[in-house]
């Protein structure tokens, strides 16, 4: 069914239209259904951006303006005091999610490119097997895991600290990692692959000599992706992490979830909005590979 | 000759074989681990392991609370794949033959993914706030300052439906992707095919009917893995809207509780292992077809 695309046509690839603009291609997008269309998309993109609209606007009333009545006008006075104590709860958790997500990022892509060429490049007998076994791990619900591994993190006394969660995720991501490197990898022709080896290169030559160079674009998608698993992540860090060791979203979903305080939605909203800032612009900034790990997820590379 | 041939795949195999004795340990090790717990019988943090022939798995249904968390998982997913993959294939629709703006609207559709469920939680438990208007905030509010009053509701506090409301912020997060699936499959669509059903006579409306839609099937299916995958194991956004009530109580709260709360390793593995199984089934059928379809082509 598939067999349309040459395999070396990554899915990301195909989002490219083909040839130039088809404002003319008949019955389609000409006359009254194109604005009819283009009015649907729109009434979706208000909707889609409500939330952002109530995250922004509560985020900068002050207390006094918490009325339910007047919870969807623009605040009478804007005030940053939210911010500012959003800031100062979610502080240590930022700084966890920071480390957290950068050192998980860069070893998971090290880790990804490694085995991604490996098993696209340098295969050996089983290797589909092993990619196939590989690639479950990305579907398992971790629960499925969570206790005998929070008993390992325990003997290997790296539970509740920063490196537990690491391992954890860095373990975890291998799947998605291997899949990302491994898809763009066998774009990369086999002659000259071969031409290496022929030349007397080993595989560890071969792979920074030939594979490396053209890796970027991988690197930046498998980056990215992980960085945004790790720093949205919330089920290992309650089950694996501890008070010292907690990234953003669990002291965001602490701050919250407790209905013992009077609701600051202010701060709320605030405290969301901050916690969100980091991957939200590396979406913004970074959008393009981001799309390209959303489309390595859907396997059918 | 043999030895030659070996010599030329084993350094391969030796520089993943890292990430095999990581995946082997840390995935298949400790799910066999996690099984094992589940049939131990171990059902307080004192008792030794032992082995109590599955009971457990039967057990576990004259539990109060979890039928209803298998109940509350089935309509959430029902509600979240369908709502997400229509919404989804409909905005790429949409979008097919090129639209001004459609790299804007692309990032507005998909900017939700990058936002975890713990964050837009927040937003999406104010908007779903149940409490009539005079103390609402939220949707309720605002259909009370548009005179649409009678649209206000509990939300995901409903008895019956409220997981339908629960699966609302899933579709927003999710739809974006599905809509970039759909585009890249419609997009895939060789162009002549079309313009070949349209040379025959074929009205735009049969050209998708008859051409464009049959080579979605492989994008649906994805889809439908995909979605159904994360229906099935979703934790955060619960935790985030309605924390461990048993109103929402689903799989994955009930590990987190029988853990946590109930001190009760046994249970937690057993729903668990159910959560795997099902997963499994959806998953494991999908993952040989690809790789395979992915060998002969």
């Amino acid at each position: 069914m598939t067999s349309a695309e040459a395999p070396a046509a990554p899915m990301w690839r195909r989002l490219r239209r083909r040839g130039g603009p088809k404002a003319s291609a008949p019955g389609g997008s000409s006359g009254p259904w194109r604005y009819v269309k283009l009015a649907i998309l729109l009434a979706f993109v208000l909707l889609f951006l409500i939330p952002v609209y109530v995250l922004v606007v509560t985020s900068f009333k002050p207390l006094d303006e918490a009325d339910p009545s007047s919870a969807w006008s623009l605040p009478g006075s804007w005030s940053t005091s939210g911010w500012s104590a959003a800031w100062d709860t979610l502080k240590p958790g930022l700084e966890n999610s920071v480390k957290i997500a950068v050192s998980g990022s860069v070893i998971s892509a090290v880790l990804g490119s490694l085995n991604g060429f490996v098993l696209s490049k340098w295969r050996f007998p089983g290797a589909d097997v092993v990619f196939t076994l590989f690639l479950f791990g990305m579907f398992i619900p971790y629960q499925a895991v969570m206790i005998p591994l929070a008993g390992l993190l325990t003997d290997m006394e790296l539970v509740g600290t920063i490196r537990g969660l690491v391992l954890a995720h860095v373990v975890y991501g291998i799947p998605i990692c291997t899949l990302i490197f491994r898809n763009y990898y066998v774009t990369i022709p086999n002659e000259l692959i071969e031409a290496s080896r022929v030349d007397g290169a080993g595989m560890l030559r071969t792979y920074w000599s030939v594979v490396l160079p053209v890796s970027a674009p991988a690197f930046a998608v498998t980056l990215i992706w992980q960085f945004t698993s790790m720093w949205n992540d919330f089920l290992f860090a309650v089950f694996l992490g501890a008070p010292d060791s907690w990234p953003v979203t669990v002291m965001l979903n602490n701050t919250a979830g407790s209905g013992a305080v009077a609701v600051q939605y202010n701060q709320q909203m605030a405290s969301a909005l901050l916690a969100s800032l980091p991957t939200l612009l590396v979406y913004l900034l970074l959008g393009r590979f981001f799309m390209r790990g959303l489309m390595a997820g859907a396997l059918k590379g | 000759m043999k030895f030659r041939r070996i010599r030329k795949w084993l350094p391969g195999l030796l520089l993943v074989s890292p990430s095999i004795v990581a995946i082997g340990l840390f995935v298949y090790g400790l799910i066999f681990w996690n099984t094992r717990v589940a049939l131990s019988g171990k059902h307080d943090e004192v008792t030794e392991y032992g082995f109590d022939k599955g009971k457990n798995f039967v057990d576990l249904w004259d539990q109060p609370s979890w039928p209803g968390a298998v109940k509350h998982a089935l309509l959430f997913t029902a509600v979240f794949v369908l709502g997400a993959l229509l919404l989804g294939a409909f905005l790429a629709f949409l979008m097919d033959k090129g639209i001004r703006g459609e790299a804007s609207f692309r990032v507005i559709y998909l900017f939700p993914m990058a936002v975890s469920f713990i964050a837009s939680g927040v937003v999406w438990r104010w908007l779903m706030n149940p409490a009539p208007p005079q103390r609402a905030v939220g949707f309720n509010q605002l259909f009370d300052k548009l005179h649409l009053g009678g649209l206000g509701n509990s939300w995901w506090q409903d008895p019956d439906w409220g997981m339908a409301a629960m699966a609302l912020p899933a579709i927003w997060q999710m739809s974006g992707y599905v809509m970039a699936l759909y585009l890249a499959g419609f997009r895939s669509v060789p162009e002549d095919l079309r313009e070949a059903a349209r040379v025959d006579g074929a009205s735009e409306w049969k050209v998708y009917r008859y051409v464009v839609f049959p080579q979605l099937r492989p994008v649906t299916l994805s889809a439908l893995i995909i979605l159904g995958h994360i229906s099935l194991k979703v934790f955060d956004l619960i935790m985030a809207i309605a924390g461990k009530q048993i109103i929402t109580y689903v799989p994955a709260v009930a590990t987190y509780v029988e853990i946590f709360d109930r001190h009760d390793p046994a249970n937690g593995a057993t729903i668990a292992t159910y959560m795997l199984v099902a997963v499994a089934v959806l998953v494991i059928p999908y993952l040989v077809w690809s790789v395979r379809s992915e060998r002969t082509r």
